[in-house]
């Protein structure tokens, strides 16, 4: 059958995670501030984004190991609130990130008579994350195929292509929306854009699965009658 | 015969086992060797005995091998277990002497001759003096080392720090050390006894023995007599939940055979829990099968530590899809979402809120059941730990 086929097949890639615990902790927020500005970006990485592979729920509170931290651990509500509306999808590298953060806490610790401490449970322990990417063997050529690999792929493969491909690789639309939107791929920028929409902060990776397979089902739908048959695609 | 990673298929994460066989073509081939204290009785022991096979199963050369030593060595590495998570121990310079004797016999006896050569807590830590210039050595620490007993410490940094890397077991458990050092969390097998389905006759049948019946829910605190575990604590908990609701607790664990301090906390228990019949106090020596069961004809779960480890206890009831109330101490924190697989709390009244809060909702309770199953789905299940342990040989041989 005649699909949205592209020119070069999309190959999806996992990726598995090992920690690395750094030694340096926090016990009040001025620590956490010079950690912060200290740490290697591998370790702004994994308390901004790593929550997408530990917590299969979504995060308890906040999206940000700062952010939670400040909240139970500090118990400064203020500050874990503005740390957890920072959105790490939009600076565009992970030096950029750190500074948002960095300048949030500074000016917070600037309105305050007194340095906020640990009120509960342990100290701010930084890690560092090393992803191993597994290739997982799996392809697509054609716009079906792609959704039915997607809805069944290991979730590892949606961080890697998504959190990976833009946070780490500086591919700043994430694997997946460069290869439909690509000529050498489906060639396909308005359904790209319409990928390009889903927000991850607040997402877990099944939440941006489902949104993707809810976005490329509507699309298909959409699309149905300018190639092939639709009940071939719309039974799938 | 020994079980493949393919029998995790249905149990892992879907996809993981996919991914684990494709993970593991970057390590096949490689020559992994560990060396621990004994080949039975403990975590590490039992977990070994399900990671070992499903190394060898996709590809690497897996061997354990075990310390042969005498009396003294056996008392020093105790003295060495106690030290290192900071009790107040007793070393003479004989003890040391002893167990650096049983290492360099073992030195000689063990073909060091591998890739990677992980060796487990204190008791084969000296082997790293007998290290060929190219193989990469791991030394994995389960213990809470971050208050050492100093002149313990200052024992074993030296061989430490010989070391290519250390594994941890959470970041707090941790010591500045000139390495680098990773964090693996503990696993369960969902296939051995301890935590495989069981059939509702099978239940049954354990609660018949240990005469439980199941007219009422049943609270469940699985561990050890020591005061550590705090059984007091839960009794007076469960007191509280009762005057609320009618309920059963069980208490089931073991006691450090010839601990003094470990039987005065059983018999306090014991005194605490008086005449009240639907407090079952159960001493269990190793007894998987039981404590699956028990766990499984649970209503919630209880682990009200005072000092805990990682606290693989609370996973395993987790897996059963038992929302726990745990204390905000150890792995306990990490297992337990607040909220969403149950509740960390910090008092005998915190234990007793959450109690009665999920035995007046039953519903809640059942799904942070689900929830918490599927944590330690993703979490905790061996299958995991196999793929931390490929990830830390594949990146040793990348660095």
């Amino acid at each position: 059958m005649s699909e949205w086929k592209a020119g070069t097949p999309f190959r999806f890639v996992g990726c598995v995670e090992l920690r690395e615990v750094l030694g340096r902790k926090a016990a009040d927020v001025e620590q956490l501030l010079t950690g912060i500005e200290a740490v290697p970006l591998d370790s702004i990485y994994y308390h901004t984004h790593s929550y997408f592979l530990r917590y299969e729920h979504g995060p308890t509170l906040f999206p940000s190991d700062f952010a939670t931290w400040a909240a139970v651990s500090v118990r400064d509500r203020v500050l874990s609130e503005r740390l957890g509306l920072i959105d790490p999808f939009e600076f565009r590298d992970l030096e950029a990130l750190r500074g948002q953060i960095v300048s949030t806490i500074d000016e917070h610790l600037k309105s305050l008579w007194s340095v906020p401490r640990l009120a509960h449970g342990g100290p701010f322990e930084f890690v560092s994350s090393h992803i191993i990417e597994v290739d997982l063997e799996v392809s697509a050529n054609t716009l079906d195929e792609f959704r039915d690999r997607l809805a069944t792929v290991d979730r590892s493969a949606l961080f890697n292509h998504i959190c990976e491909a833009k946070i780490r690789k500086g591919r700043r639309s994430g694997d997946f929306i460069i290869w439909i939107g690509s000529e050498e791929g489906l060639n396909l920028p308005d359904l790209a854009n319409r990928l390009g929409g889903i927000q991850p902060l607040g997402l877990t990776l099944e939440g941006i699965r489902s949104q993707m397979l809810e976005a490329l089902d509507g699309w298909r739908a959409e699309h149905a009658s300018s190639v092939g048959s639709p009940s071939q695609r719309l039974d799938q | 015969m020994p079980i493949s990673l393919n029998a995790y298929r249905e149990i892992a994460p879907p996809g993981r086992v996919e991914l684990l066989h494709r993970l593991s073509k970057q390590a096949a081939g490689k020559r992994l060797l560990h060396v621990t204290g004994e080949r039975q009785g403990g975590e590490v022991e039992e977990t070994l005995h399900a990671l070992v096979p499903l190394l060898d199963d996709v590809g690497v050369k897996v061997h354990w091998e075990t310390m042969e030593g005498a009396e003294l060595f056996s008392e020093a590495v105790r003295a060495f277990r106690n030290g290192l998570q900071g009790e107040e121990v007793r070393i003479p310079d004989g003890l040391l002497d002893a167990y650096r004797d049983v290492v360099r016999a073992n030195g000689h006896r063990f073909d060091l001759l591998a890739d990677v050569v992980m060796t487990h807590d204190p008791q084969a830590l000296g082997l790293i003096e007998y290290a060929a210039t190219d193989v990469r050595w791991i030394w994995r620490c389960y213990l809470d080392v971050s208050r050492p007993h100093r002149k313990i410490w200052n024992f074993m940094r030296p061989y430490i720090a010989k070391y290519d890397a250390a594994v941890f077991s959470l970041p707090q458990f941790a010591q500045p050390l000139p390495l680098p050092q990773y964090l693996i969390y503990p696993s369960i097998d969902p296939l051995n006894d301890k935590n495989r389905e069981l059939e509702r006759e099978e239940i049954d049948a354990v609660l018949e023995k240990f005469q439980i019946p199941r007219d009422k829910p049943i609270l469940l605190q699985v561990a050890a007599f020591n005061r550590f575990k705090d059984p007091r604590g839960v009794i007076e908990a469960y007191r509280l939940i009762k005057s609320h609701h009618n309920c059963r607790l069980v208490l089931a664990g073991g006691v450090t055979p010839e601990d003094l301090d470990d039987q005065a906390v059983l018999n306090d228990a014991r005194e605490a829990a008086g005449k009240d019949e639907d407090i079952h106090i159960l001493l269990l020596g190793d007894a998987p099968l039981e404590i699956n069961a028990l766990q499984r004809s649970a209503t919630l779960v209880i682990h009200k530590a005072r000092r805990e480890g990682f606290g693989l206890a609370v996973a395993e009831a987790m897996w059963k899809g038992k929302p726990v109330i745990g204390s905000e101490t150890g792995g306990i924190n990490l297992q337990v979402m607040y909220g969403q697989t149950g509740y960390t709390a910090n008092s005998v009244e915190g234990t007793a809120f959450y109690g009665r809060h999920l035995l007046n909702n039953p519903t809640i309770a059942e799904d942070m059941g689900r929830r918490a199953r599927e944590r330690v789905r993703q979490n905790f299940l061996i299958t995991r730990h196999l793929e931390d342990y490929l990830s830390l040989i594949i990146l040793l041989a990348h660095t």
